[in-house]
């Protein structure tokens, strides 16, 4: 007994002294706040950090190796202990979150019957899976074992759905699945990502210039979340208002409803939803992406430059506007009028943008007069983006078009209107054009008195550029349409002042180019109409005078007809750290084309700065949107079955004729009910390359 | 030599510690669903086995023995060995940072295992000598290995199958195991 005693005292004495000694001769100094670090973090050991288990996590974030986020599963909580401990800023840290990218599911047609192993998996390996469609879900659920925190289920439709509140964003579904489905991205590497072919989107989708995610924001309204659709909206359009009110929306032409009824009206959604989220002020927090240090000069407020200021500062970058006007918008302030985009409303999406905090403006200075390349550079900024729209107007080849008193360039009679200082007009107008410019030179014609206004054009009314729903409202207004001729003169009284125009009428000949028949004038067809005032609308050439000149930084940018010349994937000038977008880089275009190009000029810049590989995929999808061109392969369908006819909402208007609609600047087209909104928000079939929800 | 070859053949396959003996159950459930953590872990269990069979072993030959208090040899190595593997594991973090980043989070896991403990106390059971003991310990720890290496591969595949609810997870593994140890069996008789 005693003997047993002392053995295990012993025992236990000499364990105790070599373990203290081994403790003291083997010591390996570690930073005591890795302990501190470590219990900040989950303690779970789950390994989603990346590290085996939470002391390597601990020590990597300690190290610096890690950031103070790392611990997926405990979060911003968790990170702001650890930033706390480590002395640290936590900053916004974005956060992860999975998405599935397919909604196919059980509506998707299958190429076999398949019997083997319940998993995405084993059923990939054989064929690729049995789903026709190349990249659609197998809906077997591998994502869901993999998911450690619950946060993914196989939905009613069959496939996965993610409870944002439950995902941690730790990876686990993405390496589960076979095909790519479901992603875990922060939002900005959804910024930054541009439509592949090998994405599963919609046509409408496809099609969109600024590739908004519209099967998505739709499905949002239709369950009533019109904050998140908002949302989705916001992650490539900053300016949904507007967009929701002058878009001439080329996704709906790609609509593939419009097989079986009409196109589901999308604008007038997105209009709906951020006019809700407007009109409720709801506070929703956009996601910005911690510092980068990096500043970023825009020169020009307009559309483009609004949204590539927009997504560079939600990539992390701090950004300074430069407008030589009093307010910004660019073409849209100061070229739509009043009764088409309110200036107020504007200006709530204007103030969106700046309310994400750090972007600058700095309003009244012109480039290549009060500040220049040079100055920028010094001025410390990294990059510069030149959005400096296309303000001058182009010539209409009429002998003395720049002297004549009454005649005025569609720029400067719109500018002067936004100026609120409006360019009087006489009793008669005409409007040389077909676009939208144009459009909008005649509505305000008739809104600043004008009796009799025409609109000249040299080819026939369905031949207009412009948006069709314009040219309906034009004739709603008693707008006179002058087609097929050719302005040859302006007749003048003894004072030089504008009494009339002739023109020479056209007949229509060989197809040009764009596809369209070009107009050949008729010998001896003279005709004169009666006018005071005559607007040029035929379209805007950008100023870039200050590239000629010799000796400055900007001297060494390309331009080509005025246009200052890019790489049109990646924005870059001949000037590694000039960028351009919108108007200035090339034909003006569509205001979502702006919106669009802004981002990709914000992916540009950031790729630079960041010293990353710029270039697009060699998957990169490029539709054309206005020839309808460059879709899928096998989207864009020529009939589809089982739809039943619902018809389209159509577009609330202020009534045809009314005070309010000839003489004064109120907003014209209005927005949908809640109630409409979520009709029509049904009537879309949520496609995907090839699947749609059909009527049952 | 053929001795010792059919003392490994034993130690690994007919009288496997895990599928036979089934000594060891924590860790073959807990750390198979991975085939990497299962390589870990076995990797531990050879290195802690071989440590073990050797301080155990003197313990026996030089106290235990000579004192007579055979009757305390439970708790005198469960003392031994918890002190060894912390002592090893304070060693390692020092002088072989790369093996302890390897085998860190499996060590501590079987302190005194249940397996450790078991092929120690046969090692004295059987009266075998220092070398004996040495090929034992290491063909024990080799048919730990194998076994837990094999299930682990058996449960990644299990993962993915079609398992009746009641039945998944461990439910499953359990019976995995129970098959997996009527085909060891097999090899009853072998020697």
């Amino acid at each position: 007994m005693l003997e047993a005693l002392l053995l295990m005292m012993g025992l236990g004495a000499v364990s105790g002294v070599l373990l203290g000694i081994a403790s003291k001769v083997f010591y390996v100094w570690e930073d005591p706040r890795i302990a501190l670090v470590s219990d900040c973090l989950a303690g779970a050991n789950c390994g989603g950090c990346g590290y085996t288990g939470c002391g390597a996590c601990a020590a990597a974030i300690v190290a610096g190796e890690a950031g103070v986020g790392a611990c997926i599963v405990a979060g911003a909580d968790g990170a702001e202990k650890v930033a706390a401990v480590l002395g640290m800023e936590a900053g916004a840290a974005e956060a992860l979150t999975s998405m599935n990218t397919c909604t196919g599911g059980f509506r998707a047609s299958e190429k076999f019957s398949y019997m083997g192993v319940n998993d995405c998996r084993a059923a990939y390996l054989l064929y690729a899976g049995a789903k026709d469609c190349d990249v659609g879900c197998l809906g077997f659920g591998s994502c869901v074992k993999a998911c450690l925190f619950g946060a993914l289920e196989i939905g009613s439709e069959g496939y996965p759905v993610v409870e944002a509140e439950k995902c941690v964003g730790c990876g686990a579904c993405e390496k589960a699945c076979p095909k790519g489905i479901m992603q875990v991205r922060k939002p900005s590497d959804r910024i930054l990502h541009m439509n592949l072919v090998t994405d599963r989107i919609a046509p409408c989708r496809q099609t969109c210039p600024a590739e908004v995610n519209i099967p998505k924001y739709i499905n949002h309204i239709k369950r009533g979340e019109y904050d998140e659709a908002w949302l989705t909206v916001m992650e490539r359009n900053p300016l949904p208002l507007s967009t929701g009110r002058v878009c001439p929306h080329p996704c709906e032409d790609a609509c593939r409803r419009a097989l079986a009824d009409d196109p589901v009206s999308i604008n007038q959604l997105k209009r709906f939803c951020s006019d809700w989220v407007m009109n409720e002020g709801t506070s929703l927090k956009i996601p910005v992406a911690p510092d980068t240090g990096y500043r970023v000069a825009v020169v020009g407020g307009g559309p483009s430059g609004l949204s590539a200021a927009f997504y560079l500062r939600r990539l992390g970058h701090k950004v300074k506007i430069f407008e030589w006007l009093p307010k910004l918008g660019g073409m849209i302030y100061y070229g739509i009028p009043e009764y088409r985009l309110p200036k107020a409303i504007l200006y709530a999406d204007i103030n969106r943008i700046l309310g994400l905090g750090g972007i600058e403006v700095k309003t009244g200075v012109e480039f290549g007069v009060d500040f220049d390349l040079e100055s920028l550079v010094g001025g410390g900024f990294d990059a510069v983006l030149m959005t400096i729209g296309a303000m001058n107007h182009a010539s209409a080849r009429i002998p003395d078009e720049d002297k004549v008193e009454g005649v005025v360039p569609a720029t400067v009679f719109l500018r002067k209107q936004g100026l609120g200082d409006p360019y009087l007009v006489g009793k008669r107008v005409g409007v040389i054009g077909g676009g939208n410019v144009a459009m909008d030179c005649l509505r305000s014609s008739v809104r600043l008195g004008a009796e009799k206004v025409y609109c000249l054009y040299r080819r026939e009314v369905k031949d207009m550029p412009a948006n069709k729903v314009e040219i309906e409202a034009c004739q709603h207004e008693g707008i006179e349409f002058v087609t097929l001729c050719s302005p040859t003169r302006f007749i003048t009284d003894d004072e030089g002042k504008l009494t009339g125009i002739e023109y020479l009428k056209n007949e229509l000949g060989e197809p040009d180019a764009s596809g369209r028949q070009s107009p050949v004038a008729i010998d001896g067809s003279e005709t004169v109409i009666d006018i005071d005032n005559f607007i040029l609308a035929i379209g805007q050439t950008t100023n870039s005078a200050f590239a000629d000149e010799e000796g400055t930084a900007a001297s060494r940018l390309e331009t080509s007809r005025g246009a200052i010349v890019n790489n049109a994937d990646t924005h870059q000038t001949a000037i590694p750290y000039v960028f351009t977008s919108g108007d200035c880089a090339g034909p003006p275009g569509l205001l979502v084309a702006a919106v669009g190009a802004g981002r990709r000029a914000a992916r540009g810049i950031h790729k630079y700065l960041m010293g990353e590989d710029m270039a697009f995929s060699p998957d990169r999808l490029r539709v054309d949107s206005r020839r309808m061109k460059g879709h899928i392969a096998g989207t864009i369908f020529d009939s589809i079955e089982g739809i039943q006819r619902k018809g389209r909402i159509g577009q609330p208007e202020l009534e045809p004729g009314s005070y309010e609609r000839q003489h004064t600047y109120a907003e014209v087209d209005l927005t949908v009910t809640e109630e409409d909104a979520v009709k029509e928000a049904n009537r879309c079939m949520r496609c995907c390359l090839t699947c749609y929800n059909q009527d049952t | 030599m053929s001795d010792y070859i059919l003392l490994a053949v034993s130690a690994i396959l007919v009288n496997n510690i895990l599928l036979i003996q089934y000594l060891g159950n924590c860790p073959f459930l807990g750390t198979s669903k991975s085939m990497d953590n299962a390589v870990g872990m076995s990797m531990a269990v050879v290195f802690v086995l071989a440590m073990a069979g050797i301080v155990t072993w003197t313990m026996e030959a030089v106290f235990l023995g000579p004192i007579g208090l055979q009757y305390m040899r439970t708790i005198v190595f469960i003392v031994v060995i918890a002190a060894l593997v912390q002592f090893v594991e304070i060693f390692m973090k020092k002088s072989m940072p790369g093996l302890y980043a390897g085998l860190g989070i499996f060590l501590p896991l079987i302190t005194t295992n249940c397996a450790v403990m078991g092929v120690c106390l046969i090692n004295i059971k059987e009266e075998y000598n220092f070398l004996e003991m040495l090929v034992s310990s290491f063909a024990y720890a080799a048919g730990f290995g194998l076994a837990l290496i094999l299930f682990a591969g058996l449960r990644e595949r299990i993962i993915i199958g079609r398992v009746p609810g009641p039945l998944q997870d461990v439910s499953i593994a359990l019976v995995t195991a129970g098959f997996m140890s009527l085909s060891f069996l097999g090899f009853k008789g072998m020697i």
